[in-house]
Formats: structure tokens, sequence, C-alpha cells
């Protein structure tokens, strides 16, 4: 026996914890410093998910269905890690339109309809209400075991009056700290800093207390998690209740509650209110998608081990009541009492959430659609209605809190923890599919969605809820076992003759079939209203990034009207807040800007309702406020433009980068334009010296019939030579011509190109002493069988040594001639002792026409001497017979090294070579 | 979600994460004696850390 006045002041002083916790999360939040603006503050407040269904009843559920007790948050899981996709969305959503609740959300979603969002508000009613029951049954319960408890005898919770009950009095200090901490302002879209304060709070305490127990009972009691273990698999009872045989429905039923947690995760009122009406910071939920379920996982980390301590002990206890028994049955005396405060804030944080969504859900979809019907409702001072929507809130609050309350009083025994729990997550999973659909598809309609969701309650309510209270004795139980009236397919728990099936997955199973199979069947072959469309696209299109809602208004109304309007619904205080980035009141007569009309219909939307907000403003704007089409429009010429805009970007990109190849392509034509007007000139100069001369000493011949035999001669030499050089010249032009043509007709032979080397050094052995220069030559071979043109080849190697002679040191010239073998052929490289050719230019010498300038540039000898139709002839020619020419840096000398490699000749066949060369 | 393949990897985790808590995968995880919780907790705590890794990856934005 504990004092029971030390847990009721430890109770309560927790609870008045709460309070001042509330207060100083407002208090800073007035000042500016919120002190929710964190994601860490955020993932806390998403667990109140756990309550005190998590904190006693998994346990419980563990030792009765093993593993299966974790399906309960892994579905969550899954939900949160498309939290950044879903959730993402849904909070973009609700800060545009002004959401204040899941059923507002709905609403706006298919039409702003009122009438779907009662339903939605009705259904979350009668489905929590059992849940807020759970949680005042599980302070009751967790009250009366620390209180009565006796080790080793089974435990009574006598019958008392409700006002010895302490949970009907937790229930009131909820109710009193409710309003207070959620009814502070009007706009039920703003965030209630102070409570998601104090529900983080709650959720560290939880945690703690939670975690406190679980060391105690594997450390204190066991040594250890081996210890433990190894005492449970001594036990086959207890390894067979870890398996999946001991989970209700085995594999198809462990599916059934993963969906069903997941579903109902994300239809919960109070995950909702949570994950998106609180939200302050969209990027908070990358954090929260990781560290929700982290927190899930670390709270649900010691449930199997206190689960099967407590069957250990088998001292037949309630294993609900686990956490709490076995830390008493060991006779320890603080941890019972942080176990209790545990419970007490799981229970409370859920009881505080639940009920501020709901009061918002019953003020503003339920009661508020009825008042603005009633005529006298709007010839109210400023301001009334309100304190009015506040009031409305205010006893709802209690409303919800003493019908929990009732329930518990009064039907709560007839249930166990988990069975509550699940009956109620599978109510509010009926609002999943047209939140979900609703988000992703813009066919889905109102009258789908109504007509889905009213047939899925009502396949739960036959399938969960009347069979519940068969099972409680206040029905026949033979509904059960033998239908109504004896109609044998219409058995609740076996619908259609669907056997075996666990009872949650079965209802889920033709509640969802249900309830998506009309929600879509009937979208299909409906049609949507404008309003309807145009809400649609607006959620679905939420993410669009050029979306602005204000730019799509068409609507007419004076100022006045508005601002009237306003102050008999907000306040003063929010009217001028609305007004506030627009003129001053003398404006009152003129007609409102669309942007305007958009604020006050979010402002009022925020307080009463997307769907009342609507009625409000149509009451006072002529003409269509919203318009499907030109939404549609916008939303199809943002994305065509953005489409029109890639393609032009790849486009200009392709533009730019033909325009670059052009700018070269003209940069080199105009080069080589260049070169061959200098060419022409200088072609045309090399043809008139000769001619000139010719002409010269021709002349001379004529007129001077007295010249001596010996000049007449000298003379005629010259013409002779000059005719020469000057078809030398013709003959390189035409050469030129031909290779560039393809024309260049070689006669290939084999032939021994040092044998062809020297026979080219013969010739240019005098020239070459003429110009006192001096040649070294090393042949490394005999012989080298190449395949080519033997006067054509000679050319080439003549052409090599000429310029290897021109480039060489004026003062010392010298070149050096080297013959090798190199791999499969043989290279000859001319080098000279000039000043040698840079990098980039080595190229460029290879173009026709292209003479490099000479080194004595700038003397008088500048012009470049020979025709620059030499190297690309020879390259040319090379080329033609499967070798190669090029420049490289001579190493020996210092200067340029001119290399020709050709093929090695194969090796003779019994075919002359003459007949293999002609094929 | 700006990072490359960010909403695909989210997508490809999300699959991931179904494909570990669910049959058939689930019924070779039972088979071991008593090993289902154990399985359960390790392959729920890896996704967790994938996704912390996934979103908490600031490179890229």
């Amino acid at each position: 026996m504990r004092d029971d006045v030390v847990v009721l002041v430890i109770a309560f002083g927790y609870l008045a914890l709460l309070f001042v916790i509330a207060a100083w999360g407002d208090r800073r939040a007035e000042q500016g410093r919120s002190v929710i603006g964190s994601p860490t503050v955020y993932a806390l407040s998403i667990a109140v998910y756990c309550t005190a269904w998590t904190f006693y009843g998994s346990v419980g559920r563990a030792a009765e269905a093993g593993p299966g007790f974790l399906l309960i948050y892994l579905g969550p899981t899954l939900a949160m890690l498309m939290a950044p996709l879903v959730i993402r969305k849904m909070v973009r959503i609700a800060t545009t339109h002004r959401i204040t609740s899941i059923a507002d959300f709905i609403s706006a979603r298919y039409g702003k309809s009122a009438g779907l969002g009662a339903l939605v508000a009705l259904i979350a009613l009668v489905g929590t209400t059992p849940y807020i029951a759970l949680q005042l049954k599980a302070i009751t319960l967790s009250h009366a075991v620390l209180v009565d408890y006796v080790p080793e005898s089974p435990m009574a919770t006598a019958e008392a009056s409700f006002w010895t009950d302490r949970s009907f009095w937790v229930a009131l200090v909820l109710a009193v700290f409710i309003i207070l901490f959620g009814t502070r302002h009007l706009d039920a879209s703003e965030r209630h800093e102070g409570m998601v304060a104090a529900i983080a709070f709650e959720s560290l305490v939880k945690l703690a207390a939670f975690l406190a127990v679980g060391i105690f009972t594997v450390f204190v009691l066991y040594q250890g998690p081996g210890d433990l273990f190894r005492q449970v698999a001594a036990s086959p009872a207890l390894t067979d209740a870890l398996s999946l045989e001991s989970v209700p429905g085995g594999a198809l039923g462990w599916v059934g509650m993963l969906v069903l947690a997941f579903l109902a995760f994300l239809g919960l009122p109070r995950q909702f209110q949570v994950l998106v009406v609180e939200n302050v910071d969209e990027r908070h939920i990358q954090r929260a998608a990781w560290l929700f379920p982290l927190y899930l996982l670390v709270i649900n980390l010691f449930v199997i081990p206190i689960a099967m301590a407590g069957l250990l002990g088998g001292s037949g206890e309630d294993p609900d009541s686990f956490v709490l028994t076995l830390p008493m049955a060991a006779g320890v005396d603080g941890l019972p009492v942080l176990v209790f405060i545990g419970g007490l804030s799981a229970a409370t944080g859920m009881m505080i959430v639940e009920t501020i969504a709901l009061s918002t859900m019953v003020s503003n979809q339920l009661v508020m659609p009825l008042l603005l019907r009633s005529r006298h409702l709007h010839r109210g001072h400023s301001g009334s209605l309100a304190n009015r929507v506040l009031g409305i809130r205010r006893v709802a609050i209690l409303g919800i809190l003493l019908l929990g309350y009732s329930y518990h009083a009064l039907i709560g025994d007839a249930y166990s923890l988990v069975t509550i729990g699940l009956v109620s997550f599978a109510a509010v999973a009926q609002f999943t599919p047209a939140l979900l659909i609703g988000l992703y598809w813009r066919g889905a309609n109102r009258l789908g969605a109504g007509l889905g969701m009213s047939a899925g309650i009502l396949v739960w309510a036959w399938t969960l809820l009347i069979p519940g209270f068969a099972q409680s004795g206040w029905l026949n139980a033979d509904l059960l076992t033998q239908g109504p009236i004896g109609i044998d397919w219409l058995r609740p728990y076996a619908l259609f003759g669907l056997e075996d099936w666990d009872i949650y997955t079965h209802s889920l199973f033709w509640s969802l079939a249900a309830n998506i199979g009309l929600l879509i069947g009937v979208s299909l072959f409906s049609r949507a209203s404008p309003l309807e469309q145009t809400q649609a696209a607006l959620f679905t299109e939420a993410l669009h990034p050029r979306l602005d809602q204000t730019s799509l208004w068409r609507g007419h109304t004076l100022r006045g009207e508005l601002r009237a309007l306003l102050d008999r619904y907000l306040g003063t205080a929010a009217t001028q807040r609305v007004f506030a980035d627009h003129a001053p009141d003398d404006a009152d007569d003129q007609s409102a800007s669309t942007a305007l009309v958009a604020r006050a219909e979010q402002a009022l939307a925020g307080a009463l309702g997307n769907a009342s907000a609507r009625v409000l403003i149509d009451s006072v704007v002529r003409g269509e406020a919203l318009d499907l089409d030109a939404i549609l429009r916008i939303l199809d010429t943002t994305s065509e433009t953005l489409e029109m805009n890639r393609r032009l970007e790849q486009k200009s990109r392709e533009l730019a980068r033909i325009g670059q190849e052009l700018r070269e392509a003209n940069d080199r034509l105009r080069e080589l334009d260049r070169l061959k007007d200098e060419f022409v000139a200088m072609v045309s100069h090399e043809l008139r010296t000769p001619l000139t001369s010719i002409r010269a000493f021709a002349e001379i011949l004529r007129d001077n019939r007295d010249l001596t035999e010996q000049r007449r001669e000298h003379f005629l030499d010259v013409v002779v030579r000059e005719s020469q050089r000057l078809s030398r010249l013709i003959e390189e032009i035409l050469d030129l011509a031909r290779l560039e043509s393809g024309r260049l007709t070689l006669e290939p032979h084999r032939l021994d190109l040092a044998a062809l080397t020297r026979q080219a050094l013969d010739a240019m052995h005098h020239p070459l002493e003429e110009r006192g220069i001096a040649l070294e030559i090393a042949c490394e071979v005999d012989t080298a069988e190449v395949i080519g043109d033997p006067d054509r080849l000679e050319q080439v190697i003549i052409n090599l040594i000429d310029n290897a002679g021109k480039f060489a040191d004026a003062g010392m010239p010298r070149i050096s001639l080297r013959l090798t073998r190199h791999r499969r052929g043989f290279r000859l490289a001319v080098a000279d002792n000039g000043p040698g050719i840079d990098e980039s230019e080595r190229e460029r010498v290879f173009e026709k026409f292209h003479q490099l300038p000479h080194p004595d540039a700038g003397t008088t000898r500048s012009r470049p001497r020979g025709s620059g139709l030499g190297l690309p002839i020879s390259r040319g020619i090379v080329a033609h017979l499967g070798g190669r020419l090029w420049i490289e840096n001579d190493c020996d000398l210092g200067g340029a090294c001119l290399v020709m490699e050709l093929p090695e000749a194969p090796a003779i066949s019994p075919t002359p070579p003459d007949m293999l060369l002609s094929q | 979600m700006n990072a490359p393949h960010r909403k695909e990897r989210l997508v490809a985790l999300i699959a991931l994460a179904t494909m570990l808590f669910t049959p058939p995968l689930l019924l070779i995880a039972d088979r071991l004696d008593g090993g289902l919780p154990l399985y359960l907790f390790l392959a729920w705590g890896s996704v967790i850390a994938l996704m912390a890794w996934l979103m908490e990856d600031r490179r890229g934005e």
C-alpha cells in the first residue's frame, strides 16, 4: 500500500508542471523566441502517438500477440519515411489554405464542402472518444495498481463514485489546461506553442520512465538480457510467444495490422494536428522523418523483455500492468511512481492534442455551419462572434473530455486497452483514402469521398463496433455466430463468408474495399462542381513552384463590406492585421483588391474552417471568386512554359555551340584565304622572276644580233635554266592540285630506302657543299625494303634535306641524316641546327602555302624561301605510301627534326612484286 | 529534395523498408528460433539509420 495523498500530490504536481511549461512556451512565443522552432521538438511532439496504450498496452500485447505489437509502430515508421513527400505537401497546403484540422483539410480539398467536413468530424468524434476513454481507464487502472496493489493477490478495482475516481479529476484539470493553452487564439491554424512545448516535454518523460523500468527489469531483476533470454529459452511456451504463430491471423494478419497502423497514423486527428497544423517549418520534416521512428524504436526496446519477465514471474496479473507490477513486486519504492507519472504523461499528452483537434472540428465543422444558417447571427457587434466561437470550442473541450470519461465509466471495462485502441484505429483509417488519393488524384470528387467514407465507417461499425457490443453482452451473441436474423453471410466477423481472418484485417479489408471502391468509382462516374475542381487542382498541384493563389481571384466587393464582415467574426485586432498592408480607412467605398479578398478568406478559414469561410465570403463577394479555368490555364501554361523554357535553353546551348564552331571555321577560312592570297602573290612573283629573265634575255638575243657566241650561249643557258625552274614550280603546283583532289598517281615498287637515300644524297651533295653546309650521315641499316614510288620518294628526301639546309644555323650550318629501323618500319630523320619549331607551329608547317618566317627575319632576306608547298606535298606522298611524316625537336643538333616513317615491305612471296602491287 | 536522386533514393528506401517488414522475408526470419523480434529490431534500426543518412546529408543543397 502506498500513501494515496503522496501519489495525488505528485500526479497533480506533474500536471501543474505542464501548466508552467506551457505558459513558459507561450510567453517565449510572444517574445518572438519560440521554443518549438526546432526539428527535435517537432519530432518529440509527433511522439504524442505513443499514448498510455503504448505505455501499458504494448507489454500486454507483446505478452499475448508476440512481436505483433511492433506493427503499431512499424506502420508509422513507413508513413514517416514518406513524410518528405506526403506530409510536406500536406503542410504546404495547410499553410496556404489555413487548415485547422483533418476535417477542414478533407472539406477544403473536396470543394470546401461543409457536409464532408461534418462527416469527418462526426467520425472522428465517434471513433476517438473511446480512445480518450482508454487513456482515462489507463490512469484509473495504474493509479489503482499503485495504491491498492497487494503482491500475489488478484487485483480488484473497487466500484466507486466518479468523485472518488482520480481520472475524473485528471480529465477536469486537463480541460482547464486545454482551455487555457488550446484556445488562446481564435485562429486555430495558428500554432499552440505552449501546448506543443508541454507535449514534447511529456514525450521525454514517458520515454525516460519506460526506459527506467526496462533497464530495471533487465539489469536489476535479471543479470542482463542474456540471463533473461536464457530463462525465456528454457520455456517453450514463451519462445513460441515470440514467433509469428502468436500473431493473430498469421502472416495475413501481420500485413493487415501494418496497413492499419500506417493508415491510422495518417488519419488520426491528433497526428494531423502535430504533424501538419503545428508544423513550424517544412524543413523540420526531414529530421522528424528519422528521429520519430528512432523514438518509437527506443521506447519499444524493452517491451519484450518486460513482457517476458512478467510472464516468467507468473504472478497472474494483467499483462497490461506489468510495467507497474514488476518493480512493485520487487519492492522498489520510487520507480513505480515514476512509471505512473510516465503513464500519466503518455495519457495526458494524447488527451490534450486529441481534444484540441476534436474541439476545433466540432466548433468549425459541426457547430459553425449550423450557426451560420441562423439569421440573427449576422447582426452581432464587433468581435462578438469571435468570442462565441471560442466559447463553443471551450464547451466542446469540456464536452469531449466528459464524453470520454462517461464512456470510460460506463462501458470502459468491457474492452481491454488494445481492443479499444485498434477499433479506434480502424475508424480513423477511413479518412486516409480520401486524404491521400485527394492529394494526388485531381479526379477524386466530393460525392465519391463522402460516399466512400460513409460506406467505410458503416462497414467498420458492422464488423468491429457492433460485434464489440455483442461481446460485451449488450447484444445477443448469436449475432456473431449466426448473423443478423440468421443471415449467415452477414456475420460481422465473417462477412460474405470470409472466415478465419483476424477481425481487424477482416474489417480493414471490407471497409477499405467499400471506401476506396466508392471513392474511385463514384468519382469516375460523376461530375465535380467548378469549386471542387478548383480546390482539387490547388491541392494536387500544391508543390507546383509558381502556383500563387491570390492571382486567381476575380470577385468584387467593397472594402467596407469586407471589413465589416471580418470585424464581426474575427474582432477588430484581427481585421486590422488583414488590412494592415492596405490603404487607410477612408478607402472603404472602394472595391477590394483580389489579394485582399484572398487574405480575408484565409483569415476566416483559419478561425472558422474553410467551408464556413467560403460561405461568409460568398455572402459579400459578387461574381466568381475563384475560377477553375484560370487555375488550370495557369498550371498548364506554367508547366508548358517550363517545358518550353527547357527546350529553348537546350536549343540556345546548341546554337551557341554551332555558333562557336562556325566562328572557328570562319577564322580558319579567313586564314586559308589570307594564305592563298599570299601564295598567289608569291607564286605570281616566283613565276614572274624566271619569266622576266627569260623575256629579258630573249629580247637581248633578238635585238642584239652581234653578240659573241659565248655570251649568246650564256644567255641561252639562263633562258633554259629559268624555263626549267618555271616548269618545276608549275609541276609542284600541279602535284599539289592532284594531291588535293586525290588524283595523284604513284607507281609503288619494292625498293631499298637506303639506296634511294644515298642516291638523293649524291644529288644533293653538290648544292649542299656550295652552301657550306656540313652533313652527317648515320645509316644504321644496310637495306631498308619498303614499298614506294622511287621518283616521288626521292623527291621527298631531297625536299627534307633541302628544307633542313634552309633552316640550319646561318653561321655554322649543320644537318644530320639518320636512317633507322623502328619496329616494323624504317625511319628517316633529317635534323638541322637551326632554332627549331615551336610545338604550336609544328602541324601548321604541313599546311599548304604555309611558310615559316626565316630565322633571319627582319633582315633583308625576310621573305620566306621556297614555295611553301614542299612539305605538304611530301606529307601527302608519304601518307599515300602508308607512312607518316612529322616534326620533332632534335636533341643532338638542337634544331628541328623532320621524321619520315615508312612501313617495311612484306616478305617476298612467289608472286612477282609487280603483280602484287598492281592488285 | 534538391540533391541528385534524393527523391529516387527515398522511394527506394520506402520499398526496402516495406519489403523488410512484410512476408516473405518475415517468414524466413521467423524460422530462426525466437529470432523474429531480433530481426525486426535490426531491420528497423537499419532503415532508420539509412533514413537519417539520407535526410541529414546536406550536400547538394
